[in-house]
């Protein structure tokens, strides 16, 4: 048997890389948990019992089961309904995630995922509340009949099979990411223009546009008028993703079959970047744009389809959002672009933009969003703080380099002493 | 219709104000983006620093306020609106002056108190850029998320709500209002004393005096960048810091100075935004303006007097989009902009296009700094 060699396996890069996001991991936990202490401790409300528990949920939130009853204490242990809201939250940063990760082994930095998810979102809703099935779970009720939603609204005559318009949906949701990336790809690679700028602009054009989109259209819920500027909700035309299943094994939670649509997707952009021609070329790009052309390597060709890929990624986290059929779109985004295309940037660079990396990475920072839900829900904190430990990762993640540095080199000072 | 007229019509005087309102911060902020890539350090961080900004100068006046400073003038002012015609008299203009001096003084306070806290804030961008050899992109990126975030936990704390409000109303601390030189004051129930004219609503009533600082502020530190050895030296690092550096200047130094004052400028802009449009209100969002700003600094090609002319056409078609329902130059009852019939949208698209379009145009001949980005290492040649 081959003998487990324990310094060959620390000295290996994906090791190394492992090491980097776990440190940063515990720093920006550390972090977090001081902001909490000082918070707590300065604030005449609150005190060191409150920032005691606020460090309990930061850390393990997700296995939070509320308060007992009758100690008022904090009570922990498998919470079904957590669990599966986190794999509900990390389908569309997963997505994300893999969307920055791709354009990063070519070299670019991704930062248009939140554009791209827009863009998603609005071509996705629009396919999927366009074309009426004749079906679809919410019924009101008009003069007398019982009717769904969308042939309230007057959406009647020809139906069509609601498998068909989720699907059209889905790929309309990443042909609209992919356009949207193609634009600051082609502007890279025809016209040298910053990606990172460009994507700054297309990504605002995306949240006007989209506000636009939204405020002349006929899909507003109109139904559930206690409502102010929401779209309707996927699963009002019966085109809603599968639960396959997974809402049996985790009652009360909104999980969906999507989740396993974006670890399969996943698997497909790591067997596209590893073991095809097409992905080498693409790396290739990335290690050296000039090298790689002169290897016969048509780096712009390259560049715009790297950027549309990563696009169409970032729709297709969009179109898996909002196909769960449970969410619902708030149309007036044009002052705000979604948190979840920025988080995809913290979940490339934890996993070291390996793709599979990427589903760990994901599951990590959804797991973080319940948690702060959690602190929100059962103490007087609140859940922005997550996004500070967040922050703190990605600043960490800015020179991981260094860190990586340091932990080689702390491995060879630690040789020096063994002898 | 009457161009004069519509030239000296309220509305024009209003879109002015506004523009002006809108177009200053942007300026501000600009410039300081300008005055960390010209050192050579990328300045993603602008929205950040600009939402930091925000908070900690609200934050500030919310705090100096519960201490109980400056109430006194503030109160004083808030009642002088009221004070009929006939009763003002020598008394009464020199406390009116005395007051004045008081809150706006108190405003210049505030702004150097958050200059000088975001120029700290900004050290986390810069100590990554400079002595880390950090990716200045996702610094960048890093300190864009952890504003908001760390304002918003903060906030929540603090006021127990999403948005952090200052006691008293924004306008009644800091803006100029004509009645406080004796016109538009009532004087029984239909009738007014004179307006101030066009040039008074347009530049003195309601407006903030701030923004006249900052326009100041930004004129200075433009003079200071190109007319001075400091600014002067601060530039080659931007463009080869090599040469820099065999001529003796520290380039780490004057980085580390150029993302400094760039921090204490883009705070100050985040300032200026959250009292001059969101009544000196902090909630973690600045809609978006910090990057404005950067379209701002590439439409203007990194030189203040175009980027003063692109702030100040970024600044009218923001007031546009933001107005244009409400805008009748000749008081015929007809809203000329509304009816040429663009969506609001279009004018609220329209900046990151045509930045987009002149970066598109311009790439080849783009001034930007060379060196920015690429951090500085005095081994490499």
């Amino acid at each position: 048997m081959k003998k487990l060699d324990f310094r060959a396996f620390m000295k290996k890069a994906g090791t190394k890389a492992v090491l980097a996001s776990l440190l940063s991991i515990i720093i920006g936990m550390v972090v977090g948990s001081i902001i909490i202490l000082i918070s707590g401790l300065t604030n005449a409300t609150m005190g060191p019992k409150t920032a005691w528990e606020g460090i309990q949920l930061v850390i393990g939130g997700l296995f939070s089961t509320g308060r007992d009853a009758t100690t008022g204490a904090l009570s922990f242990g498998f919470n079904p309904q957590l669990m599966g809201n986190m794999l509900f939250r990390a389908m569309p940063l997963i997505m994300t995630g893999l969307s920055v990760a791709l354009a990063q082994k070519t070299g670019l930095f991704n930062i248009g995922a939140p554009g791209q998810y827009l863009m998603g979102t609005a071509a996705t809703l629009y396919i999927a509340l366009s074309l009426p099935t004749g079906t679809g779970e919410t019924l009101q009720r008009v003069s007398g009949e019982w009717v769904t939603h969308m042939e309230a609204l007057g959406m009647t005559g020809v139906t069509y099979p609601a498998w068909l318009v989720w699907t059209l949906a889905f790929l309309g949701g990443m042909m609209a990411g992919a356009i949207w990336g193609a634009i600051p790809g082609m502007l890279k690679a025809l016209l040298n223009i910053n990606e990172v700028l460009a994507c700054i602009m297309t990504n605002w054009i995306a949240a006007n546009l989209v506000t636009w989109v939204f405020d002349i259209s006929h899909l507003q819920n109109a139904v559930e008028n206690t409502k102010r500027a929401y779209i309707y909700k996927t699963s009002f035309n019966g085109v809603q993703t599968s639960k396959l299943g997974l809402d049996a094994i985790l009652p009360n939670s909104q999980v969906s079959g999507g989740i396993v649509i974006a670890v399969l997707m996943a698997v497909v952009v790591y067997i596209i970047l590893n073991k095809t021609t097409f992905g080498y070329e693409l790396r290739a790009c990335g290690s050296n744009r000039f090298a790689a052309r002169y290897a016969g390597i048509r780096d712009k060709r390259s560049i715009v389809v790297s950027m549309a890929l990563a696009g169409a990624l970032a729709g297709a986290g969009a179109a898996l959002y909002y196909l769960a059929g449970n969410t619902e779109l708030y149309w007036e985004t044009s002052q705000s672009l979604p948190a979840v295309g920025f988080n995809g940037i913290p979940v490339a660079l934890l996993a070291a933009n390996n793709p599979i990396g990427v589903i760990f990475s994901g599951l990590f920072m959804s797991m973080l969003e319940i948690c702060g839900q959690k602190l929100k829900d059962l103490t007087a904190f609140n859940e922005y703080i997550t996004d500070v430990i967040i922050a703190v990762i990605v600043y960490l993640s800015a020179f991981a380099m260094l860190i990586r540095m340091l932990l080689s080199r702390k491995k060879s000072a630690g040789k020096e002493a063994l002898k | 219709m009457d161009i004069l007229a519509i030239l000296q019509s309220d509305s024009m005087a209003f879109l002015i104000r506004q523009t002006l309102l809108f177009a200053v911060p942007l300026m501000i902020v600009a410039l300081a983006g300008v005055f960390s890539e010209r050192s050579g350090v990328i300045n993603l961080a602008l929205e950040g620093i600009m939402i930091f900004g925000a908070f900690v100068g609200v934050l500030f006046v919310n705090t100096i306020e519960q201490v109980g400073w400056f109430t006194e003038a503030y109160d004083w002012l808030k009642a002088a609106s009221a004070v009929k015609i006939d009763a003002r008299d020598a008394a009464f203009t020199s406390d009116m002056v005395s007051n004045l001096f008081a809150t706006q003084g108190f405003a210049l306070l505030t702004m150097l108190v958050t200059a000088i806290v975001c120029a700290i804030f900004s050290m986390l961008l810069a100590f990554a850029a400079i002595h880390l050899r950090a990716d200045q992109t996702i610094a960048g990126t890093a300190l864009n998320m952890l504003a908001p975030a760390l304002v918003l936990f903060l906030v929540r704390i603090i006021a127990n709500q999403n948005t952090l409000n200052i006691g008293g109303d924004a306008s009644s601390w800091f803006m100029l209002k004509e009645s406080y030189f004796g016109f538009g004051i009532k004087l029984t129930r239909t009738t007014k004393t004179a307006s101030m004219g066009f040039l008074g609503q347009a530049f003195v009533n309601q407006v903030y005096p701030i923004t006249y600082v900052c326009i100041l502020l930004f004129i200075v530190m433009s003079i200071f960048m190109y007319k001075t050895r400091f600014g002067l030296r601060m530039r080659a690092c931007g463009e080869n810091p090599q040469a820099a550096d065999s001529l003796g200047i520290n380039v780490y130094k004057m980085r580390y100075a150029g993302v400094g004052i760039s921090g204490a400028l883009a705070g100050i802009g985040g300032f200026l935004y959250a009292t001059t449009t969101m009544n000196c209100s902090s909630n973690g969002d600045v809609a978006g303006f910090g990057f404005l700003a950067l379209a701002v600094m590439i439409f203007g090609n990194w030189k203040p007097g175009n980027i003063a002319l692109a702030s100040l056409l970024f600044g009218l078609l923001k007031c546009i989009s933001a107005s244009y329902g409400t805008l009748d130059f000749d008081a015929n009852g007809i809203f000329e902009l509304k009816e040429l019939g663009i969506s609001k949208y279009v004018y609220k698209l329209l900046p990151y296009v045509i930045t987009l379009v002149v970066l598109a145009f311009t790439s080849k001949r783009s001034r930007a700094p060379k060196a920015e980005g690429i951090p500085y290492d005095k081994s490499v040649r």
